[in-house]
């Protein structure tokens, strides 16, 4: 048979229901396909409408409905619709609706039996698609969590109060209590733009009290003397979650939202506790008022307790993730600054780095210190390492009674080997890079997640966009990192209370960070490289990841789906071990977990297997990418 | 097809085409044709019915077009393959796709091969236009044709028909690119743009540009069943968003 609409045939020739289907028969159902524009907003097919068709979205969005009228999936290009009515009663079961301008498929009824009947890959796809479940898993907890989906715009309540930065401190207590507000927006007035004036800074009642009663000053002094200069702010339409992430990450109560360049409003600490209670915040807060390590090994409840709490109120795990590295960048940053205080200031300037799920702000509660020092290449290790070595003591000891084990790889600013100068760093990726063997870069991995945690911060930063412009170019590198990252696999899937590996084995637990989501940060790690993304966390370079569509079309979010699961499935292990006092580790009993995470967890494990399988076959030695 | 910029300077119209706009009454002009040709296949073409003016859009059949020719002059250049997609305003009959290559008289200009990718050994096998006139003008007969640039449809099947039958062809056609300039090439420069210098708002109204904006995928170009196909998409895209079901069809066909 001659195929005429090549287009549709390579549309259909991607998608996994037609994946194992013999050339000749594919090229048929091409034959059968007709066409169908609409626009969005129009219904494509209605409840109870004899069932004539199955459709494919070539492209844009389609929402189907229960019959309720609530949603029951939202499909892009590549997903399918219509088989319910089709297998069941011949009557459209599922309503549908274009959610975007979308141009479908369509199949006729007897095409789509007839391949249903004939082919069992076809059929299991079909009806029980493993991510298509995943998908609606996912979509479902979305949907249930405000700090996901709530912008911050839903937070602010009132026009901002400003206030000019001649103005007396005396005068800005009052006008805070007038307006019973915590923080005022301090302007300079715009020369050029009267009515747009510069935000000069943010005054909070925590200033008042820290730099202008507490330091003896009089109430005449100008408001621009006391408040913070360096303004972190937030746009209108991020998330909720991203303004708890700000407020983490730089240690601020009060964030102004702007809008158009305009501060709309601000939104302070208490307004997000409403949403986060016990919140992750005050840990920061607390670790940053502790004067020794014993004062920090005591805030190890309040960590656990934090983290427990997210897992409760469902958060997901890149919240939870980034909310525990930033609580662990905060552990780091203050023992440096108890190291500098004993120790006396560095003889060189330094950096000190977080390596893998830090760096990646993918931190749980069972986790190792992976850390290493960037130093000045004035270093001289005879006149400079002692201090050094004092410094990376001081910071590991600390981090290890405060809950961060000592790596059992030797990867921490301890070893002699991982401190080294600037041009020592970039002489070592440049081996890894230039010159790898799969043995070389087994250890490395977790180097390529760098993250400048204290000091010279801007260095790490340089050094991540050199390695990522290296590592893109070169496909032997980039061939056995892929190899290495295949050396994990997840089981096939689970048999009662038995983890069923793919040769059949069973045994009774399985370690879900090594068979699951070290491997997809590895694999997630490796198509990063590839395409020059910058990002370090696995959310956020598969984002990147489905930009560059450099994967089978879907296959990017099928990958943030798998990962989310297997997290959650891990922190939800994590949590109920603190709950019962035991030590919280990384052993899942299959026995434990409900029959739908065993089923979730299956459809993950499938999806990570098949993405190994690609990776495998992308990044194949000597294929230029 | 190709669709450049300067096609309009190469494309010499026979002294006796139809010109733009001429035919208000298609059904007449059609009977009229009717009894004065001589080639069977082109009465029965014209014999057959076709909606006239007043016929809302739902209700109209038509058939997507493109041709991919040896070069851009219809007087020397031959087609080397037609691609023909039967649709409506509902639904594009992809599955009636039909798509033929077909040896032209002038030998194929390396140029043009790596536009259309339709290589001498193909054509070698292939049958002359002569041979398959009959079943292109069936498909045709009834449906209202559906092209990007109705000129170069036009006026190849008119010259080819000319060269093989000593007779040429007329029909109505809907040309999406026409609709698509009569959204964005409207306004003329306005006095002060003019005074400012400033360049005509240059919006591309190319098949692939065009599509783009409805937010239909990327195709390749230059494959004659998937430009007839991109076209359709393209109508339907048009007709969905600014044209109401019962819209005479006389608003759009010329």
């Amino acid at each position: 048979m001659q195929v005429e609409q090549l287009e549709i045939l390579d549309f259909l020739r991607g998608l996994r229901p037609f994946e194992s289907l013999p050339a000749e028969v594919l090229e048929s159902v091409v034959a059968q396909v007709d066409v169908r524009y609409c626009r969005a907003g129009e219904p494509i097919v209605v409840f109870g409408a004899l069932a004539e068709h199955w459709y494919i979205v070539r492209s844009g969005a389609v929402e189907i409905f229960r019959r309720g009228g609530t949603l029951y999936n939202r499909l892009t290009a590549g997903g399918h619709f219509g088989e319910f009515g089709l297998l069941r009663n011949g009557l459209v079961r599922f309503p549908a609706t274009a959610l975007d301008d979308t141009l479908l498929y369509q199949i006729p009824r007897e095409t789509f039996v007839d391949l249903f009947d004939r082919f069992e890959a076809f059929a299991d796809c079909v009806e029980v698609e493993d991510r298509t479940r995943l998908r609606q898993v996912m979509s479902r907890r979305a949907e249930a969590n405000d700090l996901l989906s709530a912008t911050v715009d839903s937070l602010v309540h009132r026009a901002p109060v400003t206030l000019d930065s001649r103005a007396s401190a005396y005068e800005a207590a009052h006008r805070m209590s007038e307006e019973s507000v915590s923080s005022l927006l301090i302007v300079d007035a715009n020369p050029d733009v009267p009515e747009l004036p510069r935000l000069a800074g943010i005054l909070t009642d925590r200033d008042l009290r820290t730099r202008l009663i507490a330091a003896g000053l009089p109430p005449d002094t100008p408001v621009g003397r006391i408040m913070s200069t360096e303004v972190v702010s937030i746009h209108h339409n991020q998330l909720v979650f991203e303004a708890m992430l700000g407020m983490l990450r730089h240690n601020v109560h009060h964030l102004p939202v702007l809008k158009d360049h305009r501060p709309i409003g601000v939104v302070a600490l208490s307004d997000i506790i409403q949403y986060e209670s016990r919140n992750s915040l005050f840990v920061v807060g607390s670790i940053f008022r502790q004067n020794s390590t014993d004062g920090l090994e005591s805030l190890i409840p309040a960590v656990r307790a934090c983290f427990g709490r997210m897992v409760a109120e469902d958060a997901s795990s890149q919240m939870i993730g980034s909310a525990m590295a930033a609580i662990g960048r905060s552990f780091k940053q203050r023992l440096l600054e108890l190291a500098e205080a004993e120790l006396g200031p560095p003889p060189v300037p330094y950096c000190f780095l977080a390596l893998g799920s830090m760096a990646r702000q993918e931190q749980f509660i069972v986790t190792d210190q992976d850390n290493a020092l960037i130093l000045d290449d004035r270093f001289e290790p005879a006149r400079h390492d002692r201090y050094f070595q004092a410094l990376a003591a001081f910071v590991s000891d600390g981090l290890a009674r405060c809950g961060y084990e000592y790596c059992s790889g030797g990867i921490m600013a301890t070893n002699e080997r991982w401190r080294q100068t600037r041009k020592g760093w970039e002489r070592i990726f440049r081996d890894w890079i230039e010159r790898p063997t799969p043995e070389s870069l087994l250890q490395a991995g977790i180097f390529f997640d760098l993250d400048g945690v204290w000091g010279c911060t801007d260095w790490a930063d340089h050094l991540r966009e050199t390695i990522v412009h290296k590592a893109s170019a070169s496909s032997r590198f980039l061939a056995c990192m892929a190899r290495n990252a295949l050396q994990r696999t997840p089981p096939l899937g689970f048999f009662k209370e038995f983890v069923v590996e793919s040769d059949g084995r069973q045994s009774r637990t399985i370690n879900i960070k090594r068979r699951g989501t070290a491997p997809l940060a590895d694999l997630v790690r490796v198509h990063a490289l590839a395409i020059g993304s910058q990002a370090l966390n696995s959310f956020e370079r598969l984002r990147d990841i489905i930009d560059a569509q450099i994967l089978p079309l879907g296959r990017g979010q099928d990958l943030f789906d798998a990962l989310e699961f297997i997290a959650m499935v891990r922190a939800r292990h994590q949590a109920r071990a603190l709950e019962e006092g035991r030590d919280p580790d990384n052993s899942v009993d299959p026995g434990r977990l409900s029959e739908f995470e065993q089923k979730t967890l299956r459809d993950a494990f499938l999806v990570l297997g098949n993405a190994q399988k690609f990776l495998k076959y992308r990044y194949q030695p000597g294929r230029a990418n | 097809m190709l669709h450049l910029g300067d096609l309009r300077r190469n494309t010499a119209k026979p002294a006796d085409s139809p010109s733009e706009g001429a035919v208000a009454d298609w059904p007449a002009r059609f009977a009229e044709l009717a009894g004065q040709v001589r080639d069977a296949r082109l009465r029965d073409f014209y014999a057959c019915p076709i909606p006239d003016g007043t016929t809302p859009l739902e209700a109209v059949p038509m058939l997507a077009l493109d041709v991919e020719t040896t070069g851009l002059d219809p007087l020397r250049d031959e087609i080397l393959s037609i691609g023909a997609v039967p649709m409506d305003a509902t639904t594009i009959r992809a599955s009636a796709s039909r798509y033929w290559i077909v040896r032209p008289r002038a030998p194929l200009n390396p140029e043009s091969v790596t536009i259309h990718a339709i290589t001498d050994s193909q054509i070698a096998s292939a049958p002359d236009l002569a041979d398959v006139i009959g079943e292109l003008l069936a498909l045709m007969a009834g449906r209202i044709v559906v092209v990007h640039c109705r000129e170069i449809e036009r006026a190849f099947l008119d010259s080819a028909l000319r060269t093989r039958l000593g007779e040429g062809i007329e029909f109505p056609a809907i040309d999406t690119m026409a609709l698509e300039a009569r959204v964005y090439r409207r306004r003329p420069r306005g006095f002060l743009d003019r005074l400012l210098g400033r360049r005509a708002e240059a919006i591309s109204i190319r098949l692939a540009d065009s599509r783009s904006r409805y937010g239909l995928p990327r195709y390749r170009a230059h494959h004659a069943p998937t430009d007839a196909l991109a076209t359709a998409e393209l109508l339907q895209a048009q007709l969905a968003h600014r044209y109401a079901r019962d819209t005479p069809l006389g608003m759009l066909w010329s």
